[in-house]
């Protein structure tokens, strides 16, 4: 696609930006392997042993599996969710733009997103409470209606661009509009449901905030929310601390190497529509 | 047509009233108690506008108004200019692209949260560490622990992470752009600094735009990053209003108090979105 010779300049200037980037990694990944006096000598250097022993205490510590237990059960059913759910309000809402009534509600889904969570967050503790949602199924529910918001105007702005006669086509044939969207429509849709996805996926996993309002009952942490011991009793363990968390940022970053090239043309395509 | 006018609703309808459930009723719910002086618990009563009137003569809020204004506009520049560089480094003829790519994308998959973890270490220990070793005085404290110094730390976070989504977006502006445009301009004698200044920016214009917004009423939002670096201190120094208002409300009672500052903020995000959106977007129209 591109002709011409390769900007080595660049490149350098690039790959010297990167280092930038991998370096608290690096300095984590190194730390979490040391002993508290090897830490004294250099914070440079490579371990001399590497030592697992800190990573089998913070998995006990933090209670590791049941919370990355925890977080998974959010993400998996926060993502399907979404998906299965989120796609067909927008379906509705984009074929019948030129009705008042969808164009409102439209209108009031896409203006949500300006609303900051503080606002809500007092009133929906209670109401959770109340409601007995103050558990991982209200945490879920929760995510999957406040993904509305923008994910409808994603999808919305993806739907408009598919043609309507590709529809036509099964109406004539006697389907019905469930049968249209789920054999039609929602086919089409999978790379704004990629996009929906892997951006669903990362506010459910790395999320902070709503969990930490929402969940009082420690057993129900999530990954994000656990690594808050290490603020308090912990907080001199250093080496401790950066185990767990290499622990609760390893599943993402794996996930990341597996599928980095899906990831990327996924969120560029939600951007270009 | 009327089944499928039906089906239509089905799909919308119990969303709609679910949205309404737990997104506007608890944001009405919030303006509500705004004019009461309800601590979360007990009695209350009506006050009218007396908590809107207390939050602006309030230091503690507005210095967290300060802070978290002085933050975003900052970190919302720097975060827009580093994107941009970055973003067209990556579209010209370099090797190892797509390997680059991933790296630079890499810090928008983390927690915030734990990344901030990383960095408070970093600026406690290991800057501290290296400025004493070569004789730098400055950075021989933990910057974190300065009352007037601990809010750049959190900018160097917010911008080391955020860059990474904007890049994106301006990655996927830049492929938009033909590259016969900028041949075109070389032929006619067009410098590097000229291509950018008449292809490349007014092409992105609209990705300009919405990187903007986007990072501004993020920034303006900023609650993980603090509560991961300074919990707001030293003192109140790096308060954000959100963190304001998650504490004064859950842990100091003002729930009413609070919720009127949370309306307030409210107003002020939508105010600068909007401003942001109708200034930006001319300057798209006339370019």
């Amino acid at each position: 696609m591109k002709k011409g010779k390769t900007n080595w300049l660049i490149t350098g200037l690039l790959i010297a930006g990167s280092l930038l980037i991998l370096f608290p990694l690096y300095l984590a990944v190194t730390i979490s392997f040391k002993t508290p006096e090897e830490m004294g000598k250099s914070l440079l250097a490579l371990p001399e042993q590497w030592n697992f022993s800190n990573y089998a205490q913070a998995i006990e510590l933090t209670n590791f599996f049941q919370a990355m237990g925890n977080s998974l059960f959010i993400t998996i059913f926060v993502v399907v969710l979404t998906l299965l759910t989120n796609s067909m309000v927008a379906y509705a809402i984009a074929r019948n733009m030129h009705k008042k009534f969808y164009k409102f509600i439209f209108y009031y889904l896409v203006s949500a997103m300006f609303i900051p969570f503080p606002i809500i967050m007092l009133p929906i503790v209670k109401q959770t409470a109340q409601w007995n949602l103050d558990n991982l199924v209200g945490l879920i529910f929760l995510y999957v209606v406040y993904g509305l918001a923008f994910n409808v105007f994603l999808y919305v702005g993806y739907i408009k661009s598919i043609p309507a006669e590709l529809e036509e086509a099964a109406i004539v044939d006697g389907a019905s509009t469930w049968v249209v969207f789920w054999k039609v429509i929602f086919p089409l849709l999978m790379p704004m449901n990629a996009t929906v996805g892997i951006l669903t996926t990362l506010w459910a996993w790395n999320d902070f905030m709503l969990p930490l309002v929402i969940i009082s009952d420690r057993e129900l942490s999530t990954l994000p929310l656990v690594q808050f011991v290490f603020q308090g009793q912990f907080s001199t363990d250093y080496n401790l601390a950066f185990s767990s968390y290499l622990m609760a940022l390893a599943p993402m970053i794996l996930v990341y190497i597996i599928a980095q090239k899906w990831i990327i043309s996924g969120v560029t395509k939600g951007a270009i529509k | 047509m009327k089944s499928r006018q039906r089906a239509f609703m089905l799909m919308t309808i119990p969303a709609l009233i679910l949205f309404f459930i737990f997104h506007t009723y608890p944001a009405l719910q919030g303006i509500y108690y705004s004019f009461t002086d309800y601590k979360g618990y007990g009695e209350w009563n009506f006050v009218g506008l007396k908590n809107y009137f207390n939050v602006f003569q309030d230091e503690r809020a507005l210095q967290a108004y300060g802070f978290t204004f002085k933050f975003a506009i900052i970190a919302t520049i720097l975060v827009n200019i580093f994107s941009l560089v970055i973003a067209i480094g990556l579209n010209s003829k370099i090797k190892f692209s797509k390997t680059l790519r991933a790296v630079y994308f890499l810090p928008n998959i983390l927690s915030i949260l734990i990344v901030g973890y990383i960095f408070n270490f970093i600026f406690t220990f290991f800057i501290p560490d290296i400025a004493q070793a070569l004789g730098i005085n400055a950075l021989a404290e933990n910057i974190l622990g300065k009352p007037d110094a601990a809010w750049i730390g959190i900018i160097v976070v917010s911008v080391w992470q955020g860059v990474a989504f904007n890049t994106i977006l301006y990655l996927a502006g830049l492929v938009t752009i033909p590259e016969e445009l900028y041949e075109a301009a070389s032929i006619d004698g067009a410098g590097t600094w000229k291509k950018f200044w008449s292809i490349t920016f007014p092409l992105i214009a609209p990705f300009f735009t919405i990187n903007m917004v986007l990072a501004m009423k993020n920034f303006l939002m900023v609650f993980d990053h603090i509560m991961a670096m300074t919990g707001g201190g030293p003192g109140t120094s790096t308060e954000s209003i959100s963190l304001l208002i998650f504490r004064g409300g859950f842990e100091g009672g003002e729930f009413a108090y609070q919720s009127a500052n949370a309306v307030i903020y409210f107003l002020v995000i939508v105010i600068i979105s909007v401003v942001q959106l109708r200034y930006l977007q001319r300057r798209e129209v006339e370019l």
